[in-house]
């Protein structure tokens, strides 16, 4: 690599004023975005409060902290054993696990959008989800437990994506196109998997029990889920963040990525093992939820544009706000939960009606 | 020698493009390539900037084999001016230049302050500095054209490769924009453009290169390649060639309208 730095040539410096200038631009483009993302943070932070308040177990908003501050520093109790128990067993996972999922679909969404070209793609459009859904409802069918369940989910999910990658590098035509149809096609075709478990299942208990899986919830999610969840998605998030930049040049296609010094096959094979990877460790924990992966990032494409430098991050935080904020209204909205997977869709589908009306580009 | 290419030769499958081709540009020679559409003018571009790595024979860039170079290193030796096109998404101008500028960075690392001096700088050096903070896609073709060159220069490449810079731009804009090329190559910079205008090259080229059926026809100055007899063998068109202002510019006329 020594001769790297010999190899550029020297063009005229760019004189002073021209710096200060091309940096005050890209400062001006940057502040907006950060306001926006830190506005995000901050609403985020907001709504975690307001929904560790939030429930049919009452429970004091000042308890709720001094019960979290109690596990770092103890305090005198002034909660009831069953109050601690609920929150830390029941509340206190399904507020995180909504805030980790929402963000990985979000951030997944945002990821396939720009490597595939795509302003519709979503994260589940090389079949992450259908794949998923095939292994939970064999799980299901075996009797298998709740672990089990997820485990195959995710193992079905990861095989679905290597299965899409084995078919479209065997296929001829444009490397992109072949990809989505590979993943159209796959996904058809387990979906068909799925309906036939639902035809063998038994109808008393595995067929509700695959019907509200599909579904979508977050209301069996423990703390240990968690902490198992945790990993496979902050590794693929961390990725995805790493990669950001380098997802804007994707979009301008392969070739003159590739001219501009951007491996755009390794950095799409690359995106794409991460964004499967938080998506089926979502889909696996809490079943199929729609929506969300492509409306947020279109939502955020709108407030500060498409440079996912910053776009990534803001999708992150939206969507983890959002997916809080549809799961609030799944538990406490009528007295019996409401999928959110059925909300998301409830909201998402009109949204993206609106955007096609809007007359306006994607 | 910016470019040089020896016994080159390429095929789709069995479908062969490019039969034995090899020529030479000196640095800071702007080359005009002509020749019908079909011909391999794109596949043979493709072959310099490696995206085409079947092929057979020899093509060095600024000294250096093809072969032995990585993305990167490639992209610091040539940069590539695409038509202008819409992308999918609205970038800023200076977020699509600053595209280019990380040929010298590792995987996971973002531009820094110095890539967008560099992009900056490149925007202005092309004259478009203006519009730094617009969305590419509300630009016009003209300017989005600009800004791509703007965008090959902050890669720091020495040639540069222009697949037909101004067959979607009017009148008006393909002059800027021509310009704009002849006047960085009398700053150094080589650059390879094909087009599809005989008089384009006469007025913006120091070598014109006419390839034929996958084959070199001809290479060198545009007085001496560009004559009725080549006219009319390439695009099957009877042209006069008339010569203006003491030979200093020539161009070309369809015998058909004269009389």
């Amino acid at each position: 690599m020594a001769d790297d730095t010999l190899a550029a040539p020297a063009p005229a410096p760019a004189p002073a004023s021209a710096r200060s200038r091309g940096l005050e631009v890209a400062r001006k483009n940057d502040r907006s975005a950060r306001l926006f993302i830190l506005g995000l943070a901050i609403l985020m932070v907001v709504l975690v409060c307001v929904s560790l308040m939030l429930g049919r177990y009452p429970i004091e908003p000042v308890d709720a902290f001094k019960m979290l501050i109690n596990k770092i520093i103890p305090l005198e109790q002034t909660w009831g054993a069953q109050a601690e128990v609920l929150f830390f067993n029941v509340r206190f996972p399904r507020i995180l696990m909504a805030l980790m999922v929402g963000a990985c679909l979000a951030a997944a969404g945002a990821a396939f959008q720009g490597t595939f070209q795509n302003p519709l793609a979503s994260p589940d459009i090389l079949g992450a989800s259908q794949g998923a859904a095939l292994g939970a409802a064999i799980a299901i069918l075996a009797g298998a437990s709740a672990h089990v369940i997820s485990a195959t989910a995710f193992v079905f999910s990861m095989s679905t994506i290597v299965l899409v990658f084995l078919i479209s590098s065997r296929a001829k035509g444009n490397r992109i196109m072949v990809t989505v149809l590979a993943g159209v096609m796959v996904s058809s075709l387990f979906s068909s998997g799925v309906s036939f478990t639902k035809l063998v299942a038994d109808p008393t208990d595995q067929l509700p029990a695959i019907t509200y899986w599909l579904m979508g919830s977050l209301t069996s999610v423990r703390l240990h889920d968690v902490a198992i969840a945790a990993l496979p998605m902050a590794l693929g998030c961390a990725t995805l963040l790493l990669m950001r930049w380098r997802i804007n040049v994707l979009t301008m296609g392969d070739d003159e990525a590739a001219t501009m010094g951007v491996n755009a096959r390794l950095i799409r094979v690359i995106v794409t093992l991460a964004a499967t990877l938080i998506t089926a460790t979502s889909v696996a924990v809490t079943g199929m939820i729609g929506w969300v992966g492509l409306v947020i990032p279109h939502l955020c494409r709108m407030a500060i544009g498409c440079d996912y430098r910053k776009l990534m991050p803001a999708s992150m935080l939206m969507g983890a706000s959002f997916l809080l904020v549809v799961d609030n209204v799944s538990r406490l909205a009528t007295t019996s939960e409401i999928p959110i997977g059925i909300l998301t869709a409830f909201i998402g589908a009109p949204f993206f009606l609106y955007l096609i009306m809007r007359n306006k580009k994607l | 020698m910016s470019i040089d290419v020896q016994n080159l030769s390429f095929a789709y499958g069995k479908h062969q493009v490019l039969y034995d081709i090899s020529f030479q540009i000196p640095d800071g020679c702007l080359v005009n390539v002509l020749g019908p559409n079909g011909v391999g003018k794109s596949t043979l571009f493709k072959c310099i900037l490696g995206l085409n790595a079947g092929y057979k024979g020899r093509i060095q860039v600024n000294g250096k084999d093809l072969k032995g170079l990585s993305i990167k290193q490639r992209a610091r030796e040539i940069a590539y001016i695409p038509q202008s096109h819409a992308p999918v998404y609205d970038y800023n101008v200076l977020d699509v230049v600053m595209m280019s500028t990380g040929n010298d960075l590792h995987l996971f690392a973002e531009p820094k302050a110095e890539h967008v001096e560099r992009a900056y700088a490149a925007l202005e050096r092309v004259g478009v500095a203006h519009l730094a903070d617009r969305t590419y896609t509300h630009i016009s073709g003209g300017e989005q054209q600009l800004v791509l060159v703007a965008r090959a220069l902050a890669q720091n490449a020495r040639t540069i490769i222009m697949d037909e810079p101004t067959s979607a731009l009017d009148y008006g804009n393909t002059v800027r924009v021509l310009s704009c090329v002849r006047q960085l190559a009398r700053e150094g910079l080589s650059i390879v453009q094909s087009t599809h205008q005989p008089d384009q090259a006469f007025l913006y080229s120091d070598r014109t290169l006419v390839i034929s059926a996958g084959r070199l026809l001809a290479y060198d100055e545009p007085k001496a390649v560009i004559t009725k007899e080549m006219v009319s063998h390439l695009y099957g068109v009877d042209v006069e060639v008339n010569s203006l202002y003491d030979d200093r510019i020539r161009v070309c006329v369809p015998t058909s309208e004269i009389d």
